[in-house]
């Protein structure tokens, strides 16, 4: 359809818009040029203007100018013969009196990659690097790692990579940082190719001189150029403990800064190169002055809070001393989002101690009387975490648990009972006496795992508790409907039971015993089985030993990630693995990575992957979608990913618009096949009418045939 | 670094695009109307498709998106976005599905400008909004002499102010903004209180000024003159980019060269003995299930002379509430049932003075029985001339060559809205810890 539009739009939009661009007055002209540009993007196709357009390039008004750069950034590939008429009016621009006009051309003909243009970018680009004015020298300066990106033999012939280490001596601080932003770009960009040796030109390291220039510079630059400064601090590798004291020394300022990702970055080079000081004291001071700056990033805006918190928990593993007096400020408010308040209550957790445990229990309690679910449930976990890490606590929490159960509201007495075994694991034969409020609860439990816990605890005291046998029964009647949780508990729990009181629940063993080995069809349920009648039926006292034995109280793990990842992480802070955790590498690149390479990272994925494996299964479906290419859609996933589309109404966006996108036609293509199945129904029906005679049987047979036929020639297509 | 930047109205239409490296398609942007605008679930505001990587934040009924495909610096995409979003505000007020479509032409030129290459680039609005302006500017001798100057301040060490200023009256003003934020437990118990401070500050003076400025800081009092004036505990200070922090670390002085006209010179935190303004002490009983009635006593916590204006109490009610009775001496209130609560609106409440309201909400019987979640009450004012914190600006000295005579205005605010609450739980477990058991 592109090629209609752009081979003859006799009327409709883009015809009026020729029009327009081409009219004597200049106002019609600019105007034509925004509707283009607002035709653009929506995702019309508005490439066939391309020679209109570029005619309004020559011209005085800079925002005209700058509205038709951006046209020729997102169509020059597509026009890469007609590009080349853009060549003179670019590189007069670059050197234009007006310092913006020569940064405005530089930039742009950097982000336009059409092998035409590159070639004749290394001259102005030379030029510019060399500007009198510090805004075209900083802009210039990206360019070059525009250039590498695009042709990175053309950089090195031209010498810019000398020219822009030169640079980070240059006297004006944002041009240093833009600097260090292009170089650890190619730096980035040539570490990436396995083939690079360490003499790669293009590879950028911090050096003691630069490291100098650069701590020079980051009390003077910008915002952002501060950040470029410290994440490459935080790769420098300090010659000894002096320095890097040094460097600590002169980024704790940085602390101070209004813009929280200076002050996570400053962080992160922070707990970088204090591995390096050995002396404790320094270290501690060090720490004491992070702790503030990290609380006020909790009155940020809720997304940027939430990175902070993602962030604090990772420090927390690491130096639990950090905030430990801070556990107030990390209350839940009535109306943060949601993703915030599950990082708080983890916090606040970490943050628990035999001093503060009773503000935190009095929260948490509050919190759980609150409307949403999952925070509740939350609530009621971080209660039974607190107990189990707070001894002295633990009483409290106990009777806490028994006010929530006391509700009676369904969700809350099932987390509280699935708390509770928790519990009893830490404290064994501590709390028996609240076994009797959570049986009463028996009948209202319809979690699976809720029930599991409440048998698990049944049979663990099933020797003090009287009625046990009866309420076990209750679950042996239903056994071969429960889920396979509840069915391992319960024949554990009964087999308890029996050790403990062999004379009054010999049937119920046996009639246990036999059901889950003829009746049952989870496998490890009948195994289990299995083993417990051997051991019962050969040797009683050793059952007794296997059974029985004394288990080790559980405690709650310090840390959620293995100590090596922690560390890895802990030199990443802020960016997108601290959030999710986990090491880059498992959601950048391709998006999945090999079992064999974690384990060789010696990392344990198990723990922490937990939230971010979801959105990377998630991802995985969508990634063909996401690497599509502008070629003709190939099989299999990608007719997957476009069911996907199909499937939201969203899509019609797609259908009704006359993009470029290949989703286009793979929509269409499916729109077709419903439409060509469904007609195939009615043109086998006027077939079948006169053998109506026959009767329907055959008909009935014919049609779906006939469809499922076509059905398989559409998908024979892909 | 940022790929590309999306803005998105709540149907998942495209208003704003702008692609900065050449490794996203335009495809990109369906996959984030598909996969989160589309789809109704609760999720956090990073989703990770594949190897890509959506930031998106929600404004009014548009979707603000920055996309990334490496390990990206997280905290630095959300701030870009946040200040996309400021820079926006001050240049057409609103940022909203009509305003961004009516400014398109300005975003784009915005977004180009203050990000290359996905790394981001000076964003000081004052600066920007000397040279990206809404009327066209067209190139010339003059402009071009004009723009080596602004392109120059843009990228300097004073990025924020440029040398040419003059005023025939040297002024300066300055705001100090605190923000209460309170948690307090039905009996009256702070769980959480907190002052977010700002100050703004109004400066009108010439030439190039260089500014000291000095608060009652206790680690600078306790220095100098030990006890003389009340020192405040400020937890932790963040400075505007012209305030030299390595001279705040080591001497604790606060001096800069200021922008020309507003902006923020400072925000703070402080966290020790915040005094609350209002005390809010309410009593609220569930009849039956067909009744609940409320008592509220609000009692001021600053001197005679001051005032709380703009008061309003948003008080709750259950969700079955079908009408409430209020009874107030002073001010109004209304029950609001969209909302589930009742608002209590005082114009105008003395120091000293103690007011109180009276109501009792009507149920109507529901067949389920449901707990009523009782959400805290909310109170939103005003206390002109007075600090939360205690803090007072000291001085505020100006230097500069010409040695001109300046006059320097200070005035104060504390204010709360939607950050003071005071819980109204049904019961305290504290009170329940000597509980038994039975064994």
């Amino acid at each position: 359809m592109n090629v209609f539009t752009r081979a003859a739009p006799k009327k409709g939009e883009n015809f009026e818009l020729r029009s327009d661009l081409n009219s004597e007055y200049r106002d019609k002209r600019k105007d034509a040029i925004k509707r283009v540009i607002a035709n653009m993007t929506v995702g019309k196709d508005v490439s066939g203007l391309f020679p209109d357009v570029l005619k309004n390039m020559q011209t005085e008004d800079i925002e005209q100018k700058k509205l038709v750069y951006l046209y020729l950034i997102n169509y020059a590939k597509t026009q890469p013969d007609l590009v080349i008429l853009a060549v003179n009016t670019f590189v007069r621009d670059s050197d234009d009196q007006n310092p913006l006009v020569r940064a405005l051309a530089i930039r742009t003909m950097g982000c336009i990659r059409v092998e035409k243009i590159i070639d004749y970018l290394a001259g102005p680009l030379q030029k510019c690097l060399h500007d009198e004015n510090p805004y075209v020298r900083k802009t210039a300066a990206l360019c070059v790692a525009k250039l590498y990106d695009l042709k990175p033999e053309l950089v090195l012939e031209n010498g810019f990579l000398e020219q822009l280490r030169e640079m980070i001596s240059d006297s004006n601080p944002m041009v240093v940082a833009n600097t260090i932003s292009a170089l650890s770009d190619i730096h980035t960009a040539a570490t990436s190719q396995p083939s690079t040796s360490s003499s790669d030109p293009a590879i950028f390291n911090v050096t003691p001189t630069i490291l100098n220039k650069l701590l020079i510079a980051l009390n003077e630059c910008s915002e952002w150029g501060r950040v470029a400064i410290l994440s490459a601090l935080a790769r420098y590798q300090a010659q000894d403990e002096k320095e890097s004291e040094h460097i600590c020394e002169r980024v704790v300022p940085q602390f101070q800064h209004v813009n929280g990702s200076v002050v996570l970055a400053a962080v992160r080079v922070i707990m970088i190169h204090m591995r390096n000081v050995p002396r404790e004291d320094f270290n501690k001071q060090l720490i004491r002055k992070m702790a503030p700056p990290l609380v006020t990033l909790l009155s940020s805006p809720p997304e940027v809070q939430w990175i902070a918190l993602r962030n604090i928990n990772l420090l927390l593993q690491k130096r639990s001393d950090i905030l430990s007096n801070e556990m107030r400020v990390f209350f839940c408010k009535y109306n943060d989002p949601l993703y915030v308040k599950v990082e708080k209550l983890d916090i606040m957790v970490r943050l628990s101690n035999e001093n503060n445990v009773d503000a935190l229990l009095s929260e948490l309690k509050e919190y759980a009387s609150e409307v949403d679910v999952d925070f509740v449930r939350r609530s009621i976990k971080a209660i039974g975490q607190a107990a189990v890490k707070i001894e002295a606590g633990a009483e409290r929490c106990v009777n806490v648990l028994l006010d929530l159960i006391a509700t009676r509201v369904s969700y809350v007495v099932q987390e509280a009972v699935v708390v509770m075994k928790d519990i009893f694991r830490r404290y064994p034969s501590t709390y028996e006496g609240v076994i009797p409020t959570l049986c009463a609860n028996l009948e209202e439990l319809d979690e699976p795992e809720a029930k599991a816990s409440l048998i698990w605890i049944v049979g663990e005291y099933a020797n003090k508790i009287e009625n046990a046998d009866e309420l076990l029964s209750v679950f042996v009647d239903t056994f071969t409907e429960e889920s396979y949780s509840v069915q391992l508990q319960t024949l554990t729990a009964v087999v308890k039971l029996f050790l403990y009181k062999p004379d009054s629940s010999q049937g119920l063993v046996q009639r246990i015993l036999n059901t889950a080995t003829k009746d049952c069809e989870s496998p490890d349920v009948r195994d289990r089985a299995y083993i417990y009648w051997r051991l019962l039926s050969t040797d009683p006292g050793a059952a007794k030993s296997v059974i029985l034995a004394h288990r080790p109280p559980i405690s709650l793990p310090r840390t959620t990630v293995a100590p090596a990842l922690l560390n890895e992480l802990i030199g990443e802070i802020s960016s997108l693995a601290s959030v999710y955790q986990k090491p880059a590498a498992t959601f950048i690149g391709l998006g999945r990575i090999g079992v064999e390479s974690m384990q060789h990272r010696g990392t344990d994925l198990a723990d922490s992957a937990k939230t971010a494996l979801q959105t990377v299964a998630a991802g995985q479906a969508a990634e063909n979608l996401l690497d599509f290419d502008d070629e003709p859609a190939q099989e299999g996933p990608t007719g997957l990913a476009a069911t996907q589309v199909l499937q939201q109404p969203a899509a019609k966006n797609i259908m009704s618009g006359t993009s470029t996108n290949p989703l286009d036609d793979l929509v269409s293509i499916f729109g077709n096949t419903s439409l060509s199945s469904g007609a195939a129904i009615p043109s086998a029906a006027p077939a079948i009418d006169p053998l109506g005679g026959f009767g329907v049987v055959p008909a009935a047979t014919a049609a779906p045939s006939t469809a499922s036929n076509q059905q398989e020639d559409l998908l024979g297509l892909f | 670094m940022v790929r590309a930047f999306f803005i998105y109205n709540q149907k998942g239409e495209l208003l704003i695009s702008r692609l900065y490296r050449p490794d996203v398609r335009r495809t990109i942007a369906d996959v984030f109307r598909i996969q989160v605008i589309s789809s109704s679930e609760v999720r956090s505001p990073i989703v990770t498709l594949g190897s890509t990587s959506f930031f998106h934040v929600k404004i009014n009924n548009v979707y603000v998106v920055a996309v990334t495909k490496n390990n990206a610096n997280a905290a630095l995409v959300f701030e870009f976005c946040y200040r996309v979003i400021s820079i926006c505000k001050s240049y057409f007020g609103k940022v909203d599905e009509e305003r961004v479509k009516n400014n398109f032409v300005l975003i784009y030129e915005l977004i180009d400008e203050i990000n290359d290459f996905g790394y981001p680039q000076n964003s000081e609005i004052d600066t920007l909004k000397t040279y990206i302006t809404t009327e066209s500017v067209v190139s010339s001798q003059i402009v071009a002499e004009e723009s080596s100057k602004i392109t120059t301040q843009a990228t300097g060490v004073t990025s924020w102010r440029r040398a040419d200023v003059k005023y025939k009256k040297n002024e300066a003003f300055v705001d100090v903004v605190e923000t209460v934020n309170l948690s307090m437990s039905a009996k009256g118990t702070v769980l959480r209180a907190d002052v977010d401070g700002h100050i703004q500050m109004r400066a009108y003076l010439s030439g190039t000024p260089e500014c000291k400025f000095g608060l009652n800081d206790k680690l600078v009092i306790d220095k100098s003159e030990r006890g003389a004036i009340d020192a405040v505990e400020l937890d932790d200070c963040r400075f505007h980019q012209c305030v030299r922090l390595n001279e705040f670390d080591s001497t604790r002085t606060i001096s800069f060269i200021p922008p020309d006209g507003e902006f923020e010179l400072m925000t703070y935190r402080a966290t020790t003995n915040v005094k609350l303004p209002l005390r809010v002490i309410p009593t609220i009983n569930e009849i039956g299930t067909t009744q609940v009635t409320y008592l509220i006593i609000m009692k001021t916590g600053f001197g005679n002379k001051l005032s709380a204006t703009n008061v309003v109490l948003r008080i709750p009610t259950p969700l079955n509430t079908t009408s409430v009775d209020c009874k107030v001496q002073t001010g109004k209130a209304k029950y609001v049932p969209e909302e589930n609560v009742v608002v209590w609106k005082i114009p105008r409440i003395q120091g000293g003075q103690e007011i109180s309201f009276n109501g009792t909400a009507q149920l109507t019987s529901t067949t389920t029985r449901q707990v009523w979640a009782r959400p805290p009450i909310d109170v939103d004012f005003q206390v002109l001339m007075f600090t939360s914190s205690g803090l007072i600006v000291r001085f505020l000295k100006v230097f500069e060559k010409s040695n001109y005579h300046s006059i320097k205005w200070v005035r104060y605010l504390t204010k709360a809205s939607g950050s003071y609450q005071i819980r109204v739980s049904r019961n305290n477990f504290l009170g329940n810890i000597g509980l038994t058991f039975t064994a």
